[in-house]
């Protein structure tokens, strides 16, 4: 098992106050939530799942942002979203209101100027001939504004989470070149967004926790990308929730000199900042999850806790013998990460407790993340595999190899691991090892992929990581024309 | 003159800014209803009992309808009268609709769906191909067989002769905006239906009749869909007739939309075809006779399965002279959701299994496929030729333009120096092999079913000068209202600003075609400018008879012997003589003649013609794999707007790729789609389009008499992605000796399957 690395992060509970006000009242089907719309401040009574697309559609009638699929694999809502830390498109058919308290939304119809003066993307759009049925633009646009507000120039990236099925992208892409070079329009400067208290969505830790060990049939509600879909496909009534979005004690990344410790709210998308200067290959695995929209909204926490045998994060992080920390009331404790995922739908969490965060190694060169999906982008893994082997002197000092898609949870390649451990770093080892994976995992066969293909190449990828720290290509992504 | 500019989308502007208007964002009255169907769970059976108490109990439903409460017909089929809205008693696929809520909100509606509780005496569905088959489930009493020359002794006595196979799986739509409509109860039962339609005509003669009215009490109106691709021809039928039943019935507005994942378990999708092919050839790899036999899955209902299996058949030889060919097609009936019209509309199912046929000679024979395809195409246009030139349904082939198409590719594109360049990085590399791919394509143009080949429009000008247009065709984002803008302006001689493009409206062209089978424009831009000469010649009449003639039309102007006026001005003064400014126009496709149970005669009025080469890499570990450029020449005769063909073009590639690559629909064994949502139905993102995309129009013009002698171009650039999957194949080739057969999509998985064969 692994060691628990930085079990002490949030040891020390600082924050002892009194419980939240915000949490005191019951919760019921009127909260208030206040926020900047195309730069004017609005409050709306709203119930707390509410979605941000429904409630411009329906109640205010800005029809500009388009319901695609209403489960945020589309982008056909996708808005801009500005606070103190960032801005970011995301997808409003998935983003309830409360998530919105204090910040500052734009939609297509804010984007351009008062008098009709066009952004410099949607000119570019109809320069380029880049729209065609012109349903998936409004979501383009957002997601190009947000990424030429902050001088992106990976365009591929900014827009993997909108769809278009008319235009091939191609002319979409050319207008997202057409237009870096353009100044940021006056217009798209949020003012200050209203201050003050959240409802149902404590500010600290303390009070969270408190109000959790309190309340353990709630919802608890980070990104909402997931439990966004609970609401918008399983039609299910929250009777009770919590957002964690305003816990500033969840959203901090703290970086030392041999560990990086996530709070469990840190987005993908700043989990991806941090990664790419420490683990390449696991930023690169994190690069192609979901899409911008949901990095912006996902949680690391949120991706953990939910225990799906599928999440992305896990597979990496046993590899990296992480620790995952949580806590329930103002107990706190740290186990393996590994540990944590008992069974499908069962994890080590008591009723009542949050996972926090989670520390991990700062530094691991060995180790290699593979996603492997239909698609390239957003897509759900069929199989995603993390390998993580230390070879000294020609010989394996140590394996930690991760699957998720092979099994009920992502775990550990023991029989693998086992094969591999002690035996010269050699190809005739890697045969030998490869062979182990059907003594690992009993995969499933389901719309993404059959059992067989996952046993077979889930093998396939321990050859692949072999070839790979040998230097041989291997990377598709990679091969220029 | 406005013609062949590149000129943008005409509402472009309205499209970024979000101002662009679909039946969701409609404004609604404040009594309006929204409906959902209640869907059946099961894929086969009959209905024993249906207790919908739960769903009629549930916060905010109005009404809950079941076939018994429909006031009059029951259907919502574009054919064959065997689709009801409600399910009456059968149950044909799991996704069927059984009943209809009526509701005070989409979302209460689509609660209250979920609590119907169905009774079922379940029976054992007939699924795939495979059962279909055994159970002799079909439409039509046999399969279709068209014949041309004595294939068997062909076969018989060729030199060389193989067989193979080949799946294709079908597709679905994914049109961003899923199916909409809105209905809108008048006085004395008329209903006003805005729908998210390609065919306005069949919205509104399905509404008539289920409303038991006469047509002219329905008026149908379309300015945009979000996206069809064929599968807003027939498929938008079942929402327009519900709400129009529950206007009827409440007298209040009623709109529905599909949630997406409703949308994908309801509404049909490509054709799955399987084709086996047994073929002859000599030694340079030139056919000698084929015998293709087509099997493919309709669904449950009729729908449009016969033109579209028809038009397999006819797109069976592509751009080759087939000597003797035998064409056989089973159109089999299955418990699944009734496939229909999707781009190309069997086009594609029938040119991917030649071009099968194609690679495999090549590689039966160790010759590049590029020369076995050349060898094979039919005669050039013009081409001095003692052999017969002709189709297998013996329409002599006069316009064939490959030759020279393929060569300025081959060229353009750097082929023989890629060629190379991939054998060396496939030699040097282990884990990653490239391929190269190419197909061409030849698309028939024009409805197969003859009649339909007819449109009209309505052209009005003001006294101001303004122009209104009007005509049956629908915009579904492929340009077509800025090309016969361009048409109108174009015989007015003015900028295409002074035309106002108007909505689709049975009220004001009747009896239209569906806007499919590419010839929106060869159609309604002939209409259009029909119209708009007749307003002009009267115009002309006038202007002459006060100024001289002779009258011409250039830059905004009316030009007369004595002077020149404004196009304002001459409308005013045609207004003041009391000169009619307003006109219908009306066109059908000459030269068309078509037996299709014999399958002899001309079904086209031309051929769009087009080839691609693409390359890519795969990863021989996993099967991932990557499009690395493409290039393609595509014939759009004399262009009407280059942008916007382009922009077909493009879009038509990236569609067809996704097709035979990441799109993989899964059906489980108890027939229920398993990937219903884009969670797990993948079409491409920004990412999967070619890194390099080289993409040129021929630009010749159409040697037939077609608007300013452009060519259609919505669905033959569909098949340009068919070049993706074969190449491939020719990477999966690299990896061993043996010819990968690669089914279709060619997913990870299937890429590798094909891998561990060819390395047997």
């Amino acid at each position: 098992m692994g060691k628990a690395l930085g079990a002490s992060v949030y040891a020390a509970s600082t924050d002892r106050q009194n419980p939240d006000p915000n949490l005191v009242t019951r919760q019921v089907n009127d909260m208030k939530v206040s926020f900047l719309l195309n730069g004017e401040a609005v409050e709306v009574n709203t119930s707390p799942t509410q979605t941000l697309l429904d409630w411009l559609r329906i109640e205010r009638g800005l029809t500009g942002t388009k319901e695609g699929c209403n489960e945020g694999d589309c982008g056909a809502c996708s808005v801009i979203v500005t606070d103190q830390a960032s801005k970011r498109a995301l997808n409003a058919c998935i983003l309830f209101m409360p998530q919105l308290h204090g910040k500052a939304v734009r939609t297509v119809e804010g984007i351009s100027g008062h008098n009709g003066q066009l952004h410099p993307v949607q000119q570019a759009m109809v320069d380029h001939h880049g729209s065609q049925c012109g349903f998936c633009t409004p979501g383009f646009i957002a997601s190009m504004a947000a990424g030429h507000a902050n001088g992106r120039t990976d365009h591929d990236d900014v827009v993997a989470g909108n769809l278009c099925r008319c235009t091939g992208y191609a002319p979409i892409i050319r207008a997202a070149d057409a237009a870096e070079n353009a100044p940021v329009p006056t217009w798209m400067t949020e003012p200050t967004p209203p201050t003050g208290p959240a409802p149902f969505a404590p500010e600290t830790l303390y009070a969270l926790a408190a109000w959790y060990a309190a309340n353990p049939d709630a919802t608890v509600i980070a990104g909402a990308t997931d439990v966004g879909l609970w609401v918008t496909k399983q039609l299910r009534e929250l009777d009770s929730v919590v957002f964690l979005n305003r816990c500033a004690d969840l959203q901090k990344t703290s970086v030392t000199d041999d560990t990086i410790t996530f709070g469990a709210g840190v987005t993908m998308q700043d989990v991806h900042q941090t990664l790419r200067d420490h683990h390449p290959s696991y930023a690169e695995m994190v690069r192609r999850y979901g899409s911008e929209q949901v990095r912006g909204a996902a949680t690391i926490g949120g991706n953990i806790a939910n225990g799906s045998p599928i999440g992305d994060n896990p597979p990496a992080l046993i590899a990296l013998g992480a620790t995952l920390h949580l806590r329930h009331d103002q107990v706190e404790r740290s186990i393996p990460i590994e540990d944590f995922f008992i069974a499908y739908g069962k994890q080590d969490r008591a009723k009542g407790e949050l996972v926090t965060g989670v520390t991990l190694p700062k530094s691991a060169p060995a180790l290699r993340v593979y996603k492997l999906s239909k698609r390239f982008d957003q897509d759900i893994s069929a199989v995603c595999g993390a390998f993580n082997v230390t070879v000294t002197d020609g010989i394996v000092a140590e394996a930690r190899i991760a699957f998720g898609g092979m099994a009920g949870t992502p775990h550990r390649a023991p029989a693998v691991e086992g094969a591999l451990t002690g035996q010269p770093w050699t190809n005739a080892t890697i045969i030998a090892a490869a062979a182990k994976f059907a003594d690992d995992y009993t995969p499933m066969s389901d719309m993404r992929a059959s059992a067989s293909y996952r046993q077979e190449v889930a093998a396939n990828m321990l050859h692949r990581y072999f070839a790979e720290l040998a230097g041989e290509a291997v990377n598709v992504l990679e091969v220029q024309p | 003159m406005s013609v062949g500019k590149p000129l943008p989308h005409d509402t472009a502007k309205l499209h970024v800014t979000g101002a662009a208007r679909y039946i969701d964002d409609i404004p609604t009255p404040r009594d309006t209803l929204h409906l959902a169907f209640g869907l059946s769970s099961v894929p086969a059976g009959t209905i024993t009992g249906m207790d919908l108490d739960a769903v009629r109990a549930a916060d905010g439903v109005v009404a809950a309808l079941t076939a018994d409460d429909l006031p009059h017909a029951n259907d919502v089929s574009p054919s064959a009268y065997d689709e009801p809205l409600l399910a009456t008693g059968t149950i044909h696929y799991l996704g069927q609709p059984l009943f209809l809520v009526v509701a005070d909100s989409h979302l209460n509606a689509r609660k209250a769906a979920r609590l119907g509780n169905i009774d079922v005496d379940e029976t054992t569905p007939i699924l795939t191909i495979e059962d279909a088959l055994a159970a002799n489930s079909r439409f039509e009493d046999a399969p279709r067989i068209w014949s041309k020359g004595d294939v068997d002794t062909a076969l018989s006595t060729a030199p060389h002769r193989l067989s193979g196979q080949i799946e294709m799986g079908g597709q679905e739509h994914f049109y961003l905006e899923g199916q909409a409509a809105l209905a809108l109860p008048q006085e004395d039962g008329d209903m006003v239906v805005h729908s998210s339609t390609q065919h306005p005509t069949e919205i509104q003669h399905k509404v008539a009749e289920a409303l038991g009215v006469p047509m002219h009490a329905v008026r149908c109106e379309v300015r945009r869909m979000g996206g069809g691709f064929g599968g807003k021809e027939s498929q938008g039928n079942a929402l327009a007739v519900a709400c129009a039943v529950a206007g009827a019935l409440t007298g209040r507005p009623c709109k529905m939309r599909y949630d997406r994942d409703d949308d994908m378990m309801i509404t049909g999708k490509r054709h799955d075809f399987q084709i086996s092919y047994d073929v002859g050839f000599d030694d340079d790899g030139k056919l000698t006779g084929v015998d293709f036999t087509q099997l493919t899955r309709c669904g449950w209902a009729l729908d449009l399965s016969i033109p579209v299996a028809d038009r397999a058949m006819l797109h069976a030889d592509n751009a080759y002279l087939l000597p003797t060919a035998r064409i056989t097609s089973h159109r089999l009936k299955t418990n699944t959701q009734s496939a229909t019209a999707y781009r190309g509309f069997g086009g594609p199912q029938g040119v991917l299994g030649i071009e099968r046929v194609m690679d495999h000679i090549a590689a039966e024979l160790g010759l590049d496929p590029v020369n076995v395809r050349q060898r094979n195409y039919y005669a050039p246009m013009g081409a001095d030729t003692n052999r017969a030139n002709t189709t297998p349904y013996g329409m002599d082939v006069t316009d064939f333009i490959l030759h020279d198409m393929t060569t300025r590719l081959l060229d353009d594109a750097g082929y023989a120096t890629r060629r190379k360049a991939v054998a060396d990085f496939n030699a040097s590399h282990n884990t990653l092999k490239r391929g190269l791919g190419v197909s061409p394509v030849k698309f028939g143009i024009s409805f197969t079913l003859t009649h339909l080949n007819q449109a009209g429009a309505l052209v009005h000008v003001y006294q101001d000068g303004s122009i209104h247009l009007n005509h049956g065709g629908t915009e579904m984002g492929q340009g077509l209202f800025q090309k016969v803008a361009q048409v109108a302006a174009s015989r007015f001689g003015v900028n295409v600003d002074l035309v106002k493009i108007t909505a689709t409206d049975t009220g004001k062209v009747p009896n239209t075609s569906a806007t499919a089978a590419s010839s929106g424009t060869d159609l309604n831009g002939m209409a259009v400018q029909i119209a708009c000469d007749t307003i002009r010649d009267r115009i002309a009449t006038c202007v002459a008879d006060h100024y001289g003639g002779p009258v011409r039309f250039e830059d905004g102007q009316v030009i007369a012997d004595t002077i020149t006026l404004s196009f304002a001005a001459a409308a005013a003064l045609s207004y003041t003589n009391r000169v009619s400014l307003s006109a219908t126009g009306f066109y059908k496709t000459p030269d068309l003649n078509w037996d299709r149970i014999n399958g002899t005669g001309r079904p086209f009025f031309y051929f769009a013609q087009g080839i691609a080469l693409t390359e890519v890499v795969i990863d021989t570990l996993t099967g991932e794999n990557r499009i690395l450029r493409t290039d393609v020449i595509h014939d759009a005769g004399a262009s009407l707007n280059p942008a916007l063909d382009i922009g077909q073009i493009e879009g038509g590639y990236v569609q067809g790729a996704g097709w035979l690559t990441t799109e993989e629909l899964v059906w489980d064994d108890k027939g229920r789609l398993r990937t219903h949502a884009p969670a797990t139905y993948k079409i491409p993102a920004a990412s999967d389009r070619p890194d390099i995309f080289n993409v040129t129009l021929w630009d010749e013009p159409n040697p037939a008499q077609t608007v300013y002698r452009s060519k259609a171009v919505g669905e033959p650039p569909f098949m340009h992605g068919i070049s993706a999957l074969l190449a491939i194949s020719d990477a999966v080739a690299a990896c061993g000796k043996t010819y990968p057969s690669l089914d279709a999509p060619a997913t990870p998985e299937r890429i590798l399957a094909a891998i561990k064969k060819v390395r047997v």
